[in-house]
């Protein structure tokens, strides 16, 4: 197992140009790790942080998109796994945090804790997916998985880090949609 | 205006040249055995719309806005029952964070000769007076001159960064 938060500072050193969409627990780690226009957080409904990432990966499918999704968001649309591995976005990584709760809604267990995403990632037809438990392992790997052939599904065993902010009208600011819509737009930031 | 005429006629392809017109790109779709001859099937045929299938209707709307997003215009088409499923998804990112999510909805099992509010059939009965309560226009297609409606309501859907629905009457037929 790994701190899900130390995971994301390894991921922020390789990014570049890639659009993130981070949703509920993730997203509240992303934002105070990694704040930057190119985030997408406004999700607004549970599960769909993936489906939101397909279509961004569809319209600019010259920059790549990175989800960090959760196992308990993943579980309430289990079909987006089919519709993106159908879909078959070269550049889309879909990241999963499986800690085996809805950490967001209290922190209760899922049905199951024995659940292989992406075991359910391989069979749907991602063209990649593997399991990282180890922060180590995740700085050798994450280069070469950002710039592999997608879709790439990454599950990340992890535990909850450090605690941050929760502030849900934060991260669905319209201007942060604004500045998002700007930079794929080639708008320089005011 | 809806005719309420059960022997009007409805033309796929006429929606589909309404849908060109207001310059869709994707059409996003779970299929809706209203519409799944009529305007799904050459909708898949059509080399200048994009089909992605999906499996289950809310995860459209995240994808319609992650293609806004990247300035794509995408259309929804899916059956009544999937837009109610899809109701939290539906004030989440459509209204509540204002996007143009465009809806074509199929109405299986309308009684074609009365409105939807007065139909027999509860789930039909409540879709009009739903989108009323979220405040998402909406617009009946039940026949060929009703397709006049499509293209200005997605075009003011883009405009206006707000969601719209056609609500499709009766099976459409192919050509």
């Amino acid at each position: 197992m790994m701190q899900r938060d130390a995971c994301f500072h390894v991921l922020k050193r390789h990014l570049t140009d890639e659009i993130v969409v981070a949703t509920y627990t993730s997203a509240h780690d992303w934002i105070a790790i990694a704040p930057r226009d190119l985030n997408y957080f406004s999700t607004g409904a549970m599960g769909l942080a993936s489906s939101h990432a397909l279509g961004l990966a569809l319209g600019c499918p010259e920059r790549r998109v990175v989800v960090l999704d959760g196992d308990g968001s993943l579980c309430m649309n289990l079909g987006t796994l089919i519709t993106i591995a159908a879909a078959g976005p070269r550049n889309l990584i879909h990241c999963v945090s499986h800690n085996g709760t809805y950490e967001a809604n209290g922190g209760h267990p899922l049905p199951s804790r024995k659940v292989d995403f992406a075991g359910l990632a391989r069979a749907a037809g991602y063209k990649h997916a593997c399991t990282i438990s180890d922060v180590a392992a995740f700085e050798a790997q994450i280069g070469g998985l950002l710039t592999m052939e997608g879709p790439v599904f990454v599950e990340l065993m992890v535990v909850p880090g450090a605690a941050y902010p929760i502030d849900y009208p934060n991260l669905y600011r319209a201007d942060r949609r604004e500045a998002l819509k700007a930079a794929l737009a080639g708008i320089p930031p005011r | 205006m809806a005719s309420n005429d059960a022997t009007a006629a409805l033309h796929g392809s006429r929606i589909i040249a309404a849908i060109k017109d207001a310059g869709i790109d994707y059409v996003l779709s779970v299929p809706d055995i209203t519409t799944a001859g009529g305007l799904l099937a050459p909708i898949a045929e059509d080399n200048a719309l994009r089909l992605i299938r999906v499996c289950k209707e809310d995860e459209c709307l995240g994808i319609a806005m992650g293609l806004a997003m990247c300035d794509k215009r995408a259309l929804i088409l899916i059956q009544h029952t999937g837009l109610l499923d899809s109701i939290n998804a539906l004030g989440g990112v459509a209204v509540e964070f204002k996007q143009p999510i465009c809806f074509m909805v199929g109405l299986l099992e309308r009684e074609v000769d009365r409105p939807p509010r007065q139909s027999g059939r509860f789930r039909i009965r409540i879709v009009e007076p739903i989108l009323d309560v979220m405040g998402i226009p909406h617009h009946l297609v039940d026949n060929d001159a009703d397709i006049a409606v499509i293209s200005p309501g997605i075009q003011t859907a883009y405009r206006d960064n707000w969601p719209v629905a056609f609500l499709i009457g009766r099976p459409p037929v192919a050509s």
